[in-house]
Parts: C-alpha cells; structure tokens; sequence
C-alpha cells in the first residue's frame, strides 16, 4: 500500500500486476479490496471480471466485464482501506484519524504505541505516517482479532512497518523495553485511566498522548488521571459536513424583467427579431449540505507529557 | 528509531539549539509569537524587554517565568494542582456564591504606587499576586472556582509565562488561525489534517502543491514526506507564490532540499523550458537576522506581507501594537533553501512518472458560486476522477473540568471547504 520500496510507488508507469491489492471501485458507497491473481475471477452484478485482464493496466483503469459493465481499479491508500476493512470491532473514521495523526505530531521515524488495535483502521494511516523510518508498536488483548489485524497488515504491504502483539494494557500496561522511546501513544480502550500512568513512562518528554473515548463519563476520568503527568490537555469533537452538487437553473422570480425592486440583474436573450427577450433562468453548479450526518463517533483527548 | 545526519537540527530534535525557530505562548495562548533563538535575541513582555538567551539548549515544552527582567524556567508544583482539585470537592465551597459582590472597585485596598515600592523592594511577581490576595476585601467569599480565576488573572499581569512549543504543521497551524488566520486562507488545523490524510501524502512519493497560504501547506506537506519523495510547490503564471511559513518548520537539509518550485506551464509543456534564472530563491535565505529587504516574493504575490526588520528575527502574531502589514517576516539563519527551482531532470521525470498527490489551497476566490462545486462538476462531467466529494470538516473543544464540562464558549464556524476524489485513467492510459 506505501511505496516503501520507492521502485513501487504509484507512477504512470506502475502498472497492475499478479498479487497487488486493488480497491475495486463500483459506486462510491460499494467497493471491495481484491488481491489480483492470475485465474482469479470477479463477480458481481455488472457481470465477470478477469484479473488477467487486469494485469498490465495501470491503477485508475476502467475494466470492463463480460456484460460490458464496468468497475475502476484505484489503488489502495489508508483511506480507502478504511471504507473496504472489514469490521471486527467499531472502527475509526477518516475525520477522527486524520486530527489524530495531525495533533499527535506523528511524523516520518516516529515510535507510536497503540492499544487497542481492533480492526487495524487507524493503525494502517499511522503506519503510512512514521514510514519508513519509524515503527507503529500496537497491542490487542483479544488473540483472534491480533491476528486478523497481522493478516490484514500482511495483504496490504504493511508488516514491516507494524509489530502486533496480545497484551492486556489495561492491566499490565505497555512493554518496559519502550519506556522513555515513544513520541506518541494513542489509546482507545474502556477504561483508558487504568492505562494512562504507564503510557507516561512510555513517551519521551513532550511527547504526546491521545484518548479516544465515546462517552463523556470515560474523557472525564480520563482528564483526572491525565493531570499527574500531563499537560495541555485538551479534548475535541471532529465531524464532517459533506455536500451534494448539481446543476440547476435558477428561476428569475421577477417576472416583468425591469429592476425596479432591486432584484438581481439579469441576462437578456436575443430574439430572432433583434429584440430582447427576458432570461428567465440562470445555469449554474449549486452545493448544500447533505441531510443526513454522522452525529458522534467519539471525543477525542489529547495531552503532553510534562517537562520536568 | 534512526534521527536523521543532523541531530538536533532534524525535525524530531526536542531541545532548543542556537538558531533555531521556537513558538511562544505567552499566558496560556493569550499572546503568540514565532522567534528564532540567539543570544541576543529579545522578546518584549508588557513594557519588559527579557533575553530569550535562557531557552537556547532547553527541551520544548519548557515553561518559563518571567519575575522581575529575565525569563526562568517554571516547575509547576504538582500540590498545586492538587490543592485546586481538592477544593472543588470542599462541601463549604457549595455554599458560596456571588450575591453580595459588588462591582465598585474598592474591594483591592492596595495601590499601584504600593505594587511599584514592593517591586523596587525587589518583590517578586508571585509576592505581588499573594499581598493582592491578601487585601481583596471580597476574594474569602469567593467560590473556589472564583478565587482560581482571580489568581490566574493576576498572575498574567504580574508573573507572566511562556511556554516554548516546537513549530510543527500543528502548532504552527493553530497559531496563525488564531491570530492571523487570513495569512492562512482560513484554513482551520482539522482541514489541513484531512487535506494531507486524504491527498495520500506519504514518504517517497511526489507531490504536486499549489499553495497560496503562504508555505503552510507545502510545510505541512514536507513533514509528513519527512526527508524522502519531493513536494514539488506550483502557481500559475510566472511569479511563485510566498512560503514564508516553511522557514518558521526549523526543517533540516534533507527535507528542505525536497522542496522545490516549478511554474505550472513548465509541467504541462513537452517544449524545453527557457533558461531563466529566478531570482526569488537567492535572496530570502541571507544568513543575517538583523538586516532585511522587502521580501519579494511576498510583495509580488500578496501585498499585505510587507516587512520590515524588528532586529531579532521575530514575528508577533497579532501583538497589542502591531498592525498585520507590519509582521515581519522571519529570516533562515542557515543556507540551506527550501523553494529551489526544480531541475530540469526532475520536471522531466515528472512528466514520465506523474505526480501522486494533488493539494490546492487557494483562499482568494470568490464563494459565490461555490468554486469547488464548479470544480467537482467539471471533474465530473469530464470524468476525470471518482469518488468527489466536498466537505466542511466541524471542529468542536471541551473544556472537562470536575462539575465543569461542556463544549467551549467560543468556537470556530468555518474552516475551509475541501475537495476530495481519486483520478480514473482516461481513455488515452
């Protein structure tokens, strides 16, 4: 998925090849992560799909199907990931990683702690952020899911970059092997508190912490425990608004034409005659929002390790 | 974890080095400004004028104080902390309210002639805070929030802190929304954080960036590359816009060699381009922080960043007495320049291996229609890209305080309109 080797990053000439990971796009509400294999076939209500015919082609191709459907092959990044994973546990969105990754600093070499991992949403966009320097250490304390999380880290190129292990941090909190290395820890966990203490023994100085939490009993615990060695502690909610656009003509409400009201001025059309004509609609792109949003994921808490 | 050849100087670094860019929030965010760090450098403080010489080989993060001239390092004690949480909890506290307060002015008995005499008594300013507190009539009868909202006022006046924050995308983000944001087009840190998330922009990889925000984005940009791949910064027309901002990123040479500039006509013609020698790059990146010309870039691009020398290399984000026409615009006390002008090999390269990454910022248009839903439709109907989609990204901060949560009094309405999509091949691929 990241062009860690920079021979495989995304160029015109990086075409399709026998064991990529494609995101296969047929609406933007459907689409599907498929490994491409040479015998391998698609099916889907445009009809078969080929993978051989895929190979060859650059990312971003239209293919066609036996029916003459058609679906795109994009190439897979974090985000879309995000849209195609599957979900063994509730997972974090787009608008929640982005702020998260920006506000924890989390740059190229960074050592970044994780519990939980659930189903690795977050976890890939931070693997893409400490490439290919740095390292993402997660921990899950359910063995089956740690384990999808490692096949999932493996199909999408990304083993290299993140270590998975099964650990309770609640309870035991993080490894002492990181103690003092790590420039971030992001955890999100039931009862992050109980976890807190020892992701301060974890960061260096000023490093920086995030709590992602649903409720507002669990941030406000958060906080009080977060005071002993932390500061610039600060909680946020992070929504997106999205918009539909169309084309439209706009009705010119003022049917006589003259602008005696102040109405907006408008254009005139020519007749055949040579006259003028009142030109009742104007052509243009228009947006509003949509109607329907998200309402809440979680909030986010972030804070720095206090300098001493 | 491997830190890049220059130590320090790598944007990992977390002490202060001689030199370097540092943001400092001076009373909890009530004053903001971006300084580079030498011996002779001064920030003035109400009418003080104290040394920044103090903070040069401290981590960032650090708290300071200013008593009497100088700045000294500031350990907050953890009872105090406590002690205020604890009161909180007080059931004598409940009992208190604000019904007898009168707003008359003449529940502080001392002076500001008595302040001065304790002051040339040598009394420091937490001295100060405590006689003021001990001769308000009226602070006993005070809530327990009250009274900490009294302390800390006066602590502002008369102990001062600032805190030194290391500049990165974030902080340098939030700092200019705060306080200068037409510099930045408006562009609120959670919209940035989603340009740069779903642009894909990642190490090794070649980015194309039109940025009209004064470098911000280009900066934010080459962190996130952190020293790999090329953020290749275009504009229209001849005449590159400002990046000011990346100077303040305290980038090492690895990741400003990553940064170049090109026109937009050089990437789109298969001609050769001309010889032309541009000047911008060279004179920018003089190694004197007293001495300054009009930055020409700036001038030619958007005239309200004319600048003129403060003689220590600071810019004062939205300063009680300076006009934002006045900031003056920070000087590289190295060599090394981010902004090249792309070689020839590298446009060439482009032009066989494309870019990954599109981000355009560009603030100065009008909104009426909305520029982007224009954008989005003729993307469409000229299928060039899926998946688009415009949003508005909502950004919400708590304060969460023992029998104090709630959303924050004040908070942000706008923060840009973004527009996302992936490019399809077309038909010629």
């Amino acid at each position: 998925m990241l062009a860690i080797d920079p021979a495989k990053k995304l160029s015109f000439n990086r075409l399709i090849s026998n064991g990529d990971l494609v995101i296969v796009y047929e609406r933007h509400d459907n689409m599907k992560a498929v490994t491409v294999s040479e015998g391998s076939v698609l099916q889907n209500r445009f009809g078969v799909f080929k993978h051989s015919e895929w190979i060859g082609k650059p990312f971003g191709s239209k293919v066609f199907s036996n029916k003459g459907g058609f679906v795109y092959l994009l190439a897979p990044t974090p985000e879309l990931w995000t849209l195609v994973l599957s979900h063994r546990t509730q997972i974090l969105y787009i608008a929640d990683i982005s702020f998260v990754i920006m506000y924890l600093e989390v740059v190229p070499g960074c050592l970044v702690l994780e519990s939980g991992t659930g189903s690795g949403s977050l976890t890939t966009s931070l693997a893409r952020a400490v490439a290919p320097m740095g390292h993402v250490h997660t921990f899950d304390f359910h063995e089956q899911r740690a384990g999808s999380a490692r096949d999932d880290f493996e199909r999408t190129g990304l083993s290299s970059l993140i270590s998975v292990r099964v650990r309770d941090i609640q309870g035991e909190g993080f490894p002492s092997e990181f103690a003092g290395l790590a420039d971030a820890v992001f955890l999100d966990l039931p009862q992050p508190w109980l976890a807190i203490p020892s992701a301060a023994k974890m960061l260096k100085q000023d490093g920086t912490l995030c709590s992602f939490s649903p409720c507002v009993e669990q941030v406000q615990r958060s906080c009080e425990t977060l005071q002993n060695c932390f500061t610039d502690i600060r909680t946020f909610e992070v929504l997106l608004r999205t918009y539909e656009v169309k084309e439209g003509k706009m009705e010119n409400l003022n049917g006589d034409n003259n602008d005696s009201n102040g109405s907006l001025p408008c254009k005139r059309r020519q007749r055949s005659d040579g006259s003028y004509a009142p030109d009742t609609s104007v052509s243009s792109v228009m947006a509003r929002p949509c109607g329907e949003a998200r309402g809440h994921t979680g909030y986010l808490t972030f804070a720095r390790l206090k300098c001493l | 974890m491997s830190s890049s050849a220059n130590g320090n100087n790598s944007n990992n670094g977390r002490v202060t080095w001689e030199g370097c860019s540092v943001l400092l929030d001076i009373n909890d965010g009530d004053r903001l400004v971006f300084a580079r760090l030498s011996p002779a450098a001064k920030l003035k403080i109400g009418n003080k004028n104290c040394s920044l010489q103090p903070l040069i080989g401290t981590p960032f993060g650090s708290l300071f104080q200013l008593d009497g001239t100088s700045l000294s390092p500031f350990i907050p004690s953890p009872q105090a902390d406590a002690t205020t949480n604890e009161e909180i909890k007080d059931d004598n506290v409940e009992s208190r309210d604000n019904r007898q307060l009168l707003d008359n002015n003449t529940a502080q008995t001392l002076t500001g002639e008595d302040i001065e005499a304790m002051r040339r008594q040598g009394a420091g300013g937490n001295e100060i805070i405590e006689a003021l507190i001990a001769n308000s009539a009226t602070y006993d009868k005070k809530t327990a929030f009250s009274q900490e909202k009294y302390r800390r006022k006066k602590q502002k006046k008369y102990a001062p802190k600032v805190l030194m924050r290391r500049p990165v995308a974030r902080s340098i983000c939030e700092a200019y929304f705060k306080k200068y944001p037409s510099k930045i087009g408006f562009l609120r840190v959670d919209t940035l954080s989603l340009l740069l998330s779903m642009a894909n922009v990642s190490a090794n990889s070649d980015i194309l960036v039109v940025d009209m925000i004064s470098g911000l984005l280009t900066g934010a940009v080459a962190e996130r590359l952190g020293g790999t791949g090329l953020v290749c910064n275009s504009y229209l027309g001849q005449s590159p816009y400002s990046m000011d901002i990346v100077r303040i990123f305290n980038f090492s040479d690895e990741i400003c060699k990553r940064i170049v500039r090109c026109p937009i006509s050089d990437l789109l013609s298969s001609k050769e381009s001309p010889e032309q020698t541009l000047q911008v790059a060279d004179v920018n990146y003089v190694c004197n922080v007293e001495s300054q010309s009009n930055d020409p870039m700036g001038a030619t691009a958007n005239t309200d960043e004319i600048s003129h020398s403060s003689g220590n290399g600071i810019s004062d984000l939205g300063a009680e007495n300076a006009e934002n026409e006045n900031i003056p615009v920070i000087r590289a006390c190295k060599a090394t320049k981010a902004g090249e002008r792309a070689p020839q090999e590298t446009i060439d390269s482009w032009k066989e291996n494309g870019f990954s990454s599109l981000l355009i910022a560009a603030p100065e248009m009008d909104i009426w229609p909305l520029p982007l839903a224009t954008c989005m439709h003729n993307l469409q109907l000229a299928k060039m890209a899926i998946g688009l989609q415009i949003s508005e990204p909502w950004l919400r901060e708590y304060q969460v305080l023992p029998s104090r949560t709630h959303p924050s009094m004040q908070m942000s309405a706008f923060g840009g309109y973004i527009l996302t999509g992936t490019k399809i091949c077309s038909s010629n691929c």
